[in-house]
This record gives C-alpha cells, sequence and structure tokens, in this order.
C-alpha cells in the first residue's frame, strides 16, 4: 500500500499540531490559566491521527478522555477545540464540554468522553446506524487500556461481532490506567487477544510508527466496509506526560520515560519522510513553523473570544 | 374508539410509528418470537422482521448505549427492558451518555430514544423484579419521564415519546398491562407531554397520583363519592416535564393535597410534588400540611402479605382521606 505525500504530510501536520496544542495546554495549566482538568497525548500522536487519517469522509469516531489527537485527527479547527478548553462561546462545544467533551458531529466525530469505557456501546449503536441504513460507512472507536477492563468493552464487542457491525475497536494501549500498570490490571500481555473471545480478528502494532498505523487502519477499515463484522487494533504506545494535570509521575521511572522518548512517533516519521525523499528537511520545518502559527493563533482566538452568555446555562438540556 | 388492553395499546402505538417511519427500530431482550417478557411486542417479528424487531444479547448497557450511538446518528430507537430494575446495569448509557450528549456537546445533537420499563411490585418476583425506580430519572436533567396509568394514555404518551428528540423514559406498570379500556384509534392522536389529566373532578380534596397507583385511587374516590367525598384525582402523566399549573390550580381550589405513589417515600417523588405546593401560591390555601401516602422504605418482600403491604392500600388512601375531612 502506497501513501501518498500529501497523506503522510497532512499526517506529519496533525501530529506536530497535536503536540504543539499539547506542549501549550500542558503550560496553561501549569501557570493555572486553565480551568478544569485535561488529559494529553504527548507521546500518541501516531496512534491517535494516522488512524483517523486513514478513515473516509462521512467514517464515524468516538473517542475518549485523552482525545484531542481524536478530534485534530478528525480535522476539527485547533482554535475551536483551543477556545472549548478555555470554556469560551466559540469552542466547538460551546464552552460547555471542555477537554472531555469535544464533539462536530458534521466530520463524524461524535464525541469524546468522560466515563471510561463509555463509547464502546455508542459506537456500535453508530454502527448499528450504518449498517441499517447501508451507508457504507464504518465507526473508529478509541479506548485505553484501562477500559477494556470495563463491563461495556466486553458486552459492546460481543454485540458488534453477533450482528457483524462495522466498527474498528482501536486500542491504544499507552501501559498505564492512570498510575496502575496493565501487568497489574489484567493477566494478559496483550489486549487484542479478547478478540478470540468473540472470534474476530485482530491486529497488535507500533502504535509510535504512523506508517503502520495508517496502513493497518486502512486494512480494517475495508474489512469492516466489507460487511465482515468489528475488528480489533492495539497499537502500543506510550504516555509521556502524566494521566492529567495532577499526576505527579511517582508510580515510573524516568528511564522507562527516557526509553519511550527514544521511539518519537514525531521524530521517526520526520525522519521516514526525509530518508525516502517524500520531503526535505526545509519542507518539514516549514510545517512545523506553519503549525506552530497556527497553535498562536489559536490561543489567540481563544483568549479573545467571548465567554458564554449566563443564558446559555439552560439552553439545550433538551432539544 | 376501541376496547384493547395497556399492552395491546402500547404494541399498537409502536406499530403504528414504525409503519409511518422506517428509522425507528425495537431492542430488547426476547422481543422477537418469544414477544417480551410481558407479551408487549407479541407478533411485531412478523410484520416488521428481526432487523427492526432487534433481539440484542443480555447486555443492558450495551443495548442502552447502542441506543444512544444509533439516534445521533439518525435512527429513532425504541429500546424495551424486561424488568426495569435491570436498568441500573444501563445507567452510565442512560444517565452519563444519552441524557448529556446534547447538552455536553454544545447543543448540536438530537438523541431521540425511548427506555421502556415495565416497572412495579405485585408480581412476587421480590427485590429485583419490583421496583419502581422513576425517581432517579426525573433528578436527570436532560431525560424526560413519563407513567401512562390507561391504555388510551399509554398509547398516545408512548407515540409522543417515540416523535419526542429527546431520550425519554416510559414507567410502565406491569399490572397495568392486562387492564382494558377505550383507546383511539387515529393514528395522528398523540397525548403531549407535560399536559396532566384530571381523572376526577371533585372540590374537596386534590389527590395527584400516577402509574399504577390512578384506578386504585379512583376506586377509593368512586366510594367515598357515595358518602358525600368529592375527590379531585389528578394524574400527571408525565412526571418530566410536569404540568403544575393543573396541580396549583386544584390544590387552591380543594385546599387539602394527597399525593399517592407506589415508589418509596423517602426521595420519592412526591416529595418534588408536595414541595411545588408548598412554594407555589396554593400554600397559601392550604387548609392542613400535605400529605404523602409511598411504599414503606423497603426492598419489596416476596411473599403476598409482606409485597401488598409494602405499598399504599386503598384502605390506607381512604383512611387519609377520611382525616383530612375529619371524618
Amino acid at each position: 500500500m502506497d501513501i501518498s505525500k500529501e497523506v503522510l504530510l497532512e499526517i506529519y501536520t496533525r501530529m506536530i499540531s497535536t503536540r504543539v496544542f499539547s506542549e501549550r495546554v500542558n503550560e496553561f495549566f501549569i501557570k493555572g490559566l486553565m480551568h478544569g482538568t485535561t488529559h494529553l497525548s504527548v507521546g500518541e500522536e501516531a496512534s491517535g491521527i494516522a488512524s483517523c487519517m486513514a478513515l473516509d469522509k462521512g467514517d464515524f469516531t468516538t473517542s475518549n478522555h485523552r482525545g484531542h489527537s481524536h478530534a485534530i485527527g478528525r480535522g476539527i479547527e485547533v482554535n475551536k477545540i483551543m477556545a472549548e478548553l478555555f470554556g469560551k462561546a466559540t469552542g466547538c462545544s460551546n464552552g460547555k464540554g471542555g477537554s472531555m467533551h469535544i464533539a462536530d458531529f458534521d466530520r463524524g466525530h461524535i464525541g469524546s468522553n468522560g466515563v471510561v469505557g463509555g463509547g464502546f456501546a455508542i459506537a456500535t449503536g453508530a454502527a448499528l446506524t450504518q449498517k441499517m441504513k447501508n451507508t457504507g460507512k464504518i465507526v473508529l472507536c478509541f479506548f485505553g487500556d484501562g477500559a477494556s477492563n470495563e463491563g461495556s468493552f466486553h458486552e459492546s464487542i460481543n454485540m458488534a461481532s453477533v450482528w457483524k457491525l462495522p466498527v474498528i475497536f482501536f486500542c491504544e494501549n499507552n501501559l498505564y490506567g492512570v498510575s496502575t500498570p496493565t501487568s497489574k490490571s489484567m493477566n494478559i500481555k496483550d489486549i487484542a487477544i479478547r478478540a478470540k473471545s468473540y472470534d474476530i480478528p485482530s491486529y497488535i502494532i507500533d502504535g509510535n510508527d504512523a506508517i503502520e498505523v495508517y496502513k493497518t487502519t486502512k486494512e480494517a477499515a475495508d474489512y469492516c466496509r466489507g460487511g465482515k463484522g468489528p475488528i480489533i487494533i492495539e497499537s502500543k504506545t506510550y504516555r509521556i506526560l502524566g494521566h492529567s494535570k495532577s499526576d505527579k509521575n511517582e508510580y515510573r521511572n524516568i528511564d522507562e520515560i527516557e526509553k519511550w522518548k527514544k521511539k518519537d512517533p514525531i521524530e521517526r516519521l520526520k525522519k521516514y519522510l526525509i530518508k525516502n525523499g517524500i520531503a526535505e528537511e526545509g519542507e518539514v520545518a516549514k510545517i512545523d513553523e506553519g503549525v506552530m502559527r497556527d497553535i498562536d493563533l489559536a490561543v489567540e482566538f481563544a483568549k479573545n473570544s467571548p465567554n458564554p452568555s449566563l443564558d446559555t446555562l439552560t439552553q439545550d438540556v433538551y432539544a | 374508539m376501541k376496547e384493547m388492553t395497556y399492552a395491546e395499546a402500547i404494541r399498537l402505538a409502536m406499530a403504528e410509528e414504525m409503519r409511518r417511519d422506517r428509522d425507528i427500530f425495537l431492542m430488547g431482550e426476547d422481543i422477537g418470537i418469544y414477544g417480551g417478557t410481558f407479551g408487549v411486542t407479541k407478533g411485531m417479528i412478523d410484520e416488521f422482521g428481526e432487523d427492526r424487531i432487534k433481539d440484542a444479547p443480555i447486555s443492558e448497557a450495551a443495548i442502552v448505549g447502542a441506543a444512544a450511538g444509533s439516534a445521533v446518528t439518525g435512527m429513532r430507537p425504541i429500546v424495551e427492558f424486561p424488568f426495569s430494575d435491570f436498568i441500573t446495569i444501563g445507567m452510565d448509557a442512560l444517565v452519563n451518555q444519552a441524557a448529556k450528549m446534547r447538552y455536553m456537546f454544545g447543543g448540536k445533537e438530537k438523541v431521540p430514544m425511548v427506555v421502556r420499563l415495565p416497572s412495579g411490585c405485585g408480581t412476587g418476583a421480590a427485590a429485583q423484579h419490583s421496583q419502581s425506580l422513576e425517581a432517579w430519572f426525573c433528578h436527570v436533567p436532560g431525560l424526560k419521564v413519563v407513567v401512562p396509568s390507561t391504555p388510551k394514555d399509554a398509547k398516545g404518551l408512548l407515540k409522543a415519546s417515540i416523535r419526542d428528540d429527546n431520550p425519554v423514559v416510559v414507567v410502565e406498570s406491569k399490572l397495568l398491562y392486562k387492564t382494558k379500556g377505550m383507546v383511539e384509534e387515529d393514528p395522528e392522536f398523540i397525548i403531549p407531554l407535560g399536559k396532566a389529566d384530571i381523572k376526577k373532578q371533585g372540590s374537596d380534596v386534590t389527590i395527584i397520583t400516577y402509574g399504577r397507583m390512578v384506578p386504585r385511587v379512583l376506586r377509593v374516590a368512586q366510594e367515598v363519592e357515595k358518602e358525600g367525598i368529592h375527590i379531585e384525582v389528578i394524574d400527571p402523566r408525565t412526571l418530566v416535564p410536569l404540568d403544575k399549573e393543573t396541580i396549583i390550580k386544584s390544590v387552591m381550589k380543594t385546599g387539602k393535597a394527597i399525593v399517592v405513589h407506589e415508589a418509596v417515600k423517602t426521595g420519592g417523588y412526591g416529595g418534588e410534588i408536595a414541595a411545588l405546593i408548598a412554594e407555589s401560591d396554593a400554600f397559601n390555601y392550604l387548609e392542613m400540611p400535605i400529605i404523602r401516602i409511598a411504599g414503606k422504605d423497603v426492598p419489596i418482600p416476596h411473599n403476598i402479605d409482606l409485597e401488598n403491604a409494602a405499598v399504599p392500600s386503598e384502605d390506607e388512601i381512604r383512611q387519609n382521606i377520611y382525616k383530612v375531612m375529619n371524618r
């Protein structure tokens, strides 16, 4: 499978965009400029972005609490995401959702989720719609290693498998559920082997390799589109920063973090692009500069945007 | 008008709506050939096929969550539960997901789904198959809560619920499924949500009640009518939204208010109705404290005498009427 230069550069752009976005947000939280909490994807950009880029227009995604890469991956404007984190009226959820509740229904991103495992059944239902309406579209459900221990994981994948629903259950296994390592929360090494319980196929991939993530997701999407039912992708990756803003990182050692920093997905993709003559160093540097500028503009946009007016408090509880 | 049971009226409402709109489908446990735990969906699979009458695995979290996911992507699901008690397993999907998807994503999406819950005691099935949990749902902004008491109301309210663009919980009384009544046959007969029904006019005492307690209260009201006590029986029919005006107006007329429900008293919806009256202009018309007659604060027991004693009896209702009338 050849990936066009255009797509590769867009993957790179959205990955670096997620990184810069996350670093700025982290800084705002440290300085106390942002209200609430946030869960950042630094180190996991290939997983979230390359998978989204492998989807077609009109496909659907559900996301979890660590969802900024998924939102950027689906093409939601960083202005709107940044404004949402600042709680502004111009945010993609009008300032009512914040970091964990980002959606853009027009782009098929039907919502990130503050409840671990909350997205499995929603994705299954969205896939049921595609099957019942015969749309040819599929759903990709992002979840973490920790969520695979929730009951809704089993209920939903079982249902999707028996009804042959077009959904990719995409696990971003970053080895920790908050502070608890997977070795202490499950008796298996690979979450993907749970697919056997439902007699559905699965992949285990290097989640820090954007090319592998993209190609595998494409293949899985074709499988789902073919009406064969759901599939699991386990994307092995690592969260460089803490679980959320309040994480003091006391449960893991610096060597482990440093080891994973060497597998940085953005550096790897950059090297791949240059080594294979897809882009020159200057071209990549230009992308980086453009992204820095875009994020600066997003911050400006968010800071200058109005707060939602108080009369919106009681709006939209009901349709 | 045609005479039919509460169960038949529910089935007719669903069938009429499914004929009208291809996006409506039914999902639940054993609702196909089996016809549902209480026979409500009997025969529907013959007309609509197994794609639209979907027998689901015993997976309440996935069923309610999938309903929400299908609703935001263009379908209009109706979920039937075997027993209302099992909604506890689907509560994340109902409370944290379906009820909040519109608000927390900035009001851009609609979540048109109905969850039908056979509720209440009286079958001897004991603590895990007999609860009346309607107050839980009323406490969650984003959900609407419907509590029909007659076949006609069941049909009209369910049709309104199916056409509503929000998640609606329909609390059905399982002991009412076999009760009969006259029902409108017009497929466009709808009872709007949020409109109470004065089931009996009267001037002495206002009794606000819903669900299975409506026929019970009406029997007592008709009896004491012979003794010259004129009870006004108000059935709110929907708890969210609540027709506050009809309740307040009636209490201003009678000056006496009794609330009756099968659900346990503590934290029950009767407290909400009592508070509504106390906070309104009707308070100044009250001649005595508001009375709540409700289920005892116990899990529903199996033994039939204990079970009957757990919920308001006709005698308890009568005695309280005598009390407020100084008889």
